[in-house]
């Protein structure tokens, strides 16, 4: 848009050295909006809140002054939102914003972006060389960290007494947890004392020891409000604990020192509930598991060897029954040796009574018998011969025999006579001087002899 | 010998079932494994049941001394849960 309108008038005759250029009210508003938004675009400013406002729309209107000035300032929704204090009237603030002018008013305000109460960016800084300092103690380092019980009996809280943080633990670590004991370590939790507090009251629940783990526990707030757990002596209380101890300060966003210390941290004091606590039923159901996983791995197992045994008696049935066929062979053969030997003794057998017979057939009984009734023949032939011949010579001799009786000696016995004979030489003593007295003599009669001694002689 | 605490047990049980399924012991050390795993989580399991429910509230005493005393207002808390 050209700032030069043309236009006329007598007033230039005030001083003709200066070009009479006009501008509408319009075109010199559009300037200076130009100029001071391009000057002013990002700047810090820091003030103190008067006459806050949020009307309906949700944006935040108030007054940023000092002792000699003012300006209007704006919040939209989205960026309050984001705030993590109230603002309110009296309090000083640091804000960063950019200047906007406001034509239909020829007003002119900041338009904030980001705010922070005065003092936080020196409690920042106060944050960053603690955190810095017990970073380079060890104080977060992993290795600290102590694991927390799988099942806690009990557990501190240690948080206010007044105020739904102490009460959201207990509902969600009840409902996770039924017969759950909780010991509530009442503190501040913010102002002037709560540092101490704190330390006293982590101190206290280890000294009961009754619990398992402490939480520490704060709602949301500013970082003024956080202020005791971003402290040194609660830090150190903490990594003093001989309790596990879980931090849950604050909303999801807030980190702080605590935070870093404590064993673990929770978002929230409920998600601290829901962490520490265990789910009863999930508990059962990790055992249900573990107990079928240790069935099953049982059942496989004996599912397994049973196999295998029926398996191998399966194989040792094949070994036996190769056994058993052995021994049918065995006794088969056996059988078949025997029979064989039978059958050969058998053969045997038969050929000694063959031969027996052959041997029987051939004996010399009927050729000696044979013979002997030859010889039979023969020797009755001999004895009829012999007969024959004795009864011819008989027939020869028998009138030798009688004259021969005639001359015989000692017929003449008979009629008396005896003959005598020396029995020494059996020399007939025919005379009387052929014995000596005492000589033995015998003397022949017809019938017998007789033994005699010469007693005497004559001659 | 003390009881072993619910995590103790448990874990022995979880080591119990890991070494039953990864490795190949002996059927006798098997078994015995098994009956080890069954006994640990009816132990477990008692030692869900075997918790009471209280909610107390810690306090130091002028003297020093610690003190617990059941909490009234807890009791509404849970009640109102169950």
């Amino acid at each position: 848009m050209d700032s030069k309108t043309p236009s006329g008038g007598p007033s230039a005759s005030a001083d003709p050295a200066i070009p009479r250029t006009v501008l509408s009210v319009s075109q010199l508003t559009l300037k200076i909006k130009q100029l001071v938004e391009a000057a002013f675009e990002f700047i810090w400013i820091t003030g103190e809140i008067s006459n806050f406002k949020i009307p309906a729309s949700g944006h935040a209107y108030f007054t940023l002054k000092d002792a000699e000035a003012q300006i209007a300032a704006v919040m939209f929704r989205g960026v309050r939102r984001t705030l993590r204090f109230e603002p309110r009237d009296g309090l000083g603030v640091v804000g960063l914003g950019r200047i906007s002018v406001y034509p239909p008013r020829g007003t002119y305000q900041i338009i904030l972006e980001y705010l922070e109460p005065a003092g936080a960016g020196a409690l920042q800084q106060a944050f960053e060389a603690l955190k810095a300092k017990l970073a380079a103690e060890g104080l977060f380092d992993v290795v600290r960290k102590r694991p927390l019980p799988l099942l806690p009996r009990k557990i501190a809280v240690v948080t206010s007494a007044t105020g739904a943080v102490f009460h959201d633990i207990c509902h969600v670590a009840l409902r996770r947890f039924p017969s759950l004991a909780i010991q509530l370590v009442p503190t501040a939790v913010q102002g002037a004392a709560a540092v101490e507090a704190i330390v006293r009251a982590i101190a206290l629940a280890n000294r009961d020891a009754s619990a398992e783990l402490i939480i520490v526990a704060r709602g949301g707030g500013s970082l003024e409000d956080l202020q005791a757990f971003n402290s040194e002596p609660v830090a150190r209380a903490i990594a003093a604990s001989s309790l596990p101890v879980v931090s849950a300060v604050g909303h999801e966003t807030d980190y702080t020192i605590a935070d870093f210390v404590a064993d673990l941290r929770a978002p929230t004091p409920s998600a601290a509930a829901e962490i520490v606590v265990p789910m009863k039923s999930e508990l059962i159901g990790r055992i249900h598991h573990l107990v079928d996983r240790l069935h099953g791995r049982l059942r496989a197992r004996m599912n397994l060897y049973r196999a295998r045994i029926g398996e191998m008696a399966a194989r040792l049935n094949v070994t036996r029954r190769r056994i058993d066929e052995t021994r049918l062979r065995l006794d088969d053969m056996a059988a078949r040796m025997v029979r064989s030997l039978q059958q050969r003794f058998a053969y045997q057998r038969q050929r000694i009574r063959w031969i027996e017979a052959r041997l029987l057939a051939a004996h010399p009984r009927q050729r000696m018998a044979r013979m002997r009734e030859r010889l039979a023949a023969q020797t009755d032939h001999l004895v009829l011969a012999h007969r024959l011949f004795v009864a011819r010579r008989r027939q020869g001799l028998d009138p030798l025999v009688a004259r021969l009786t005639a001359l015989n000696p000692l017929a003449v016995l008979g009629r008396g006579y005896s003959i005598t004979r020396r029995l020494a030489d059996h020399c007939v003593v025919s005379d009387a001087g052929s014995v000596a007295a005492g000589t033995d003599v015998e003397i022949l009669l017809a019938r017998g002899r007789l033994k005699a001694r010469v007693t005497g002689k004559r001659d | 010998m003390a009881q072993p605490s619910f995590e103790a047990a448990f874990k022995q049980l979880e080591k119990i079932v890991a070494e039953l399924e990864s490795g190949d012991p002996p059927l006798e050390t098997a078994i015995r494994k098994f009956e080890e795993g069954m006994r640990l989580a009816r132990l477990c399991s008692r030692k869900l049941d075997e918790t009471e429910k209280r909610i107390s509230v810690l306090m130091e005493t002028d003297d020093g001394r610690v003190e617990e005393h059941p909490l009234r207002d807890a009791e509404a808390v849970k009640d109102s849960e169950s």
